[in-house]
């Protein structure tokens, strides 16, 4: 059985490494601050007793104030896994560091975000629309999109 | 007055569009390929031929009317899809599942697994170029899984028969009958069609050592399924991550060792043979009792968020949900096996000619319903 991470193990022990970067958020979830997010995610892959090496999925969900990334990671060795958040107040210009350099799977799943939400990912290789055609008039899967 | 170099021939490369509509990319799949002559030096896929914002359309959907659109992600095998789904809402909702209906499931989840390997062996070998006959052989064979598919839900591609809580209807009574010939003769027809197969000069030198996917590779760019077992990754939901009730049953999972064609094409077949395990254990366990749990018609999950995943025959599905405590998903996200596994794509073909380049792409197995969504 893949054990998931307490919220609260999460969290205590990405502050121990950066302190302050983390919060509890729901019952497995830690709330990592946007500025410190690819040193944590870069600390979760490669970090003694973490090595979540396996990238489950990125998504991102529409909250009207907030714009929130969903990272699941899994350690293949341990089979534990994490569920890391990130939030993107700016409804305009939301950007946040991209980690395909840490792990190639999220390649596409970071264009489709981009495509759908109109979020940017700084230090994607390859950041253009996957779905959707250049030029097609706002982002979809935005709660206010008028199609 | 020209030099001597600029009257010698010369090469370069160019660009080939491949796709989207072509035979051999098993929908509406698109590659931008950049040749040097017949060799492959770089490919850029393109998708969305295929998207229909099936997870927009969640959004204005209730739980319950959401399943007939899983149906339509991954369309080889719909009922995987629709097991994720339905998991991921018992999940956030805390149904508990009867017994009965547990049961049922696995045993079409796996026959389902079945199906979805007949074709996509079937189709490698297509597209390996042994036209047709080993693909009717298992197209054959599929043709009787969907018999028993169409005896449960009446329909023969697009079942919507899972519901949250269950399954929409009990099992006819001549359906274990029919299950057990199945069986029977499916073993048979793996063991024929490895004789045909398993030495067979041309599908050896076709596929052994041709598009070869390092297994670090394949866990940085999170493929899962068959293609990462291949490639020497042992990981299975089934095994790592127990849903519903396979933990009671016996089988072992498959793995390759040098990650090629030839041992995507191996691990397919023995998962087959562990398929029909897990069915021949789970037919004489089968209890009686209800087949779907008391739940509302309309459900209305507590606030919050969930993932569940599945096994599904091409890899990790997963269903990503949140609830707002409303009729309807607040936002359904769908982990897409093919899209992820098509990742590493671009390292498996690079340096291989175009006719290996079809066959790496066919090893993969993917579905442009899910691709796309």
């Amino acid at each position: 059985m893949t054990a998931s991470l307490a919220a609260r193990e999460i969290a205590a022990a990405l502050n121990a490494k950066f302190p302050g970067a983390a919060e509890e958020v729901g019952a497995n979830g830690a709330l990592v601050k946007n500025e410190s997010l690819f040193a944590v995610m870069e600390y979760l892959k490669t970090g003694e007793g973490l090595k979540f090496d396996y990238f489950n999925y990125v998504t991102a969900v529409d909250y009207y104030s907030y714009f929130e990334m969903v990272y699941q990671l899994t350690s293949l060795e341990s089979n534990r896994s994490v569920m890391i958040k990130a939030r993107c107040y700016d409804r305009e210009n939301p950007t946040l560091p991209s980690v395909t350099a840490l792990w190639q799977g999220a390649d596409f799943q970071e264009r489709e975000i981009f495509d759908l939400f109109g979020i940017k990912f700084e230090g994607h290789p390859n950041l253009k629309r996957i779905f959707l055609w250049d030029g097609f008039p706002g982002h979809p899967l935005r709660k206010d999109f008028n199609g | 007055m020209t030099t001597t170099e600029e009257l010698t021939l010369h090469t370069e490369p160019f660009v080939l569009n491949f796709g989207p509509v072509h035979p051999s990319t098993h929908g509406v799949f698109r590659m931008r390929c950049t040749l040097d002559g017949e060799v492959v030096l770089d490919i850029e896929p393109v998708f969305g031929y295929l998207h229909r914002g099936v997870e927009k359309l969640a959004e204005e959907r209730t739980y319950t009317g959401f399943i007939p659109l899983t149906d339509r992600l991954d369309y080889i095998s719909p009922m995987s899809n629709n097991l994720g789904y339905c998991l991921a809402v018992e999940k956030l909702a805390g149904i508990k599942v009867p017994e009965r209906a547990e049961y049922i499931r696995v045993i079409m989840a796996e026959l389902q697994r079945l199906a979805n390997h007949c074709i996509a062996v079937g189709s490698m070998l297509n597209d390996a170029g042994a036209y047709y006959t080993p693909f009717m052989y298992a197209f054959r064979e599929r043709e009787k899984i969907i018999d028993l598919f169409d005896m449960v839900s009446g329909q023969r591609l697009t079942y919507n028969y899972m519901r949250i809580g269950g399954v929409s209807q009990d099992i006819p009574a001549e359906f274990l009958p029919a299950l057990k010939k199945i069986i029977s003769r499916l073993k048979k027809w793996v063991e024929e069609y490895e004789v045909l197969l398993k030495q067979n000069e041309i599908l050896l030198a076709r596929a052994k050592g041709v598009g070869i996917l390092a297994k670090e590779i394949a866990v940085n760019c999170g493929i899962s399924g068959p293609v990462a077992r291949a490639s020497g990754v042992k990981r299975d939901v089934r095994k790592d991550d127990p849903y519903s009730i396979y933990d009671r049953f016996q089988f072992d999972i498959p793995t390759g060792e040098a990650g090629d064609c030839y041992d995507r094409y191996r691990v397919r077949i023995e998962e087959m043979r562990q398929s029909l395990r897990i069915l021949e254990q789970a037919v004489p366990q089968i209890p009686g009792g209800a087949v779907k749990a008391d739940v509302p018609h309309l459900i209305r999950p507590p606030a919050g968020d969930a993932y569940a995943h599945i096994e599904s025959p091409k890899g990790e599905l997963g269903y990503y949900l949140v609830s707002d405590n409303s009729i309807a998903p607040y936002r359904c996200h769908v982990r897409p096996t093919s899209l992820i596994n098509l990742t590493a794509l671009r390292e498996m073909v690079k340096g291989w000619k175009v006719a290996d380049l079809i066959l790496i792409f066919g090893s993969i197995d993917i579905t442009m319903g899910e691709v796309d969504r």
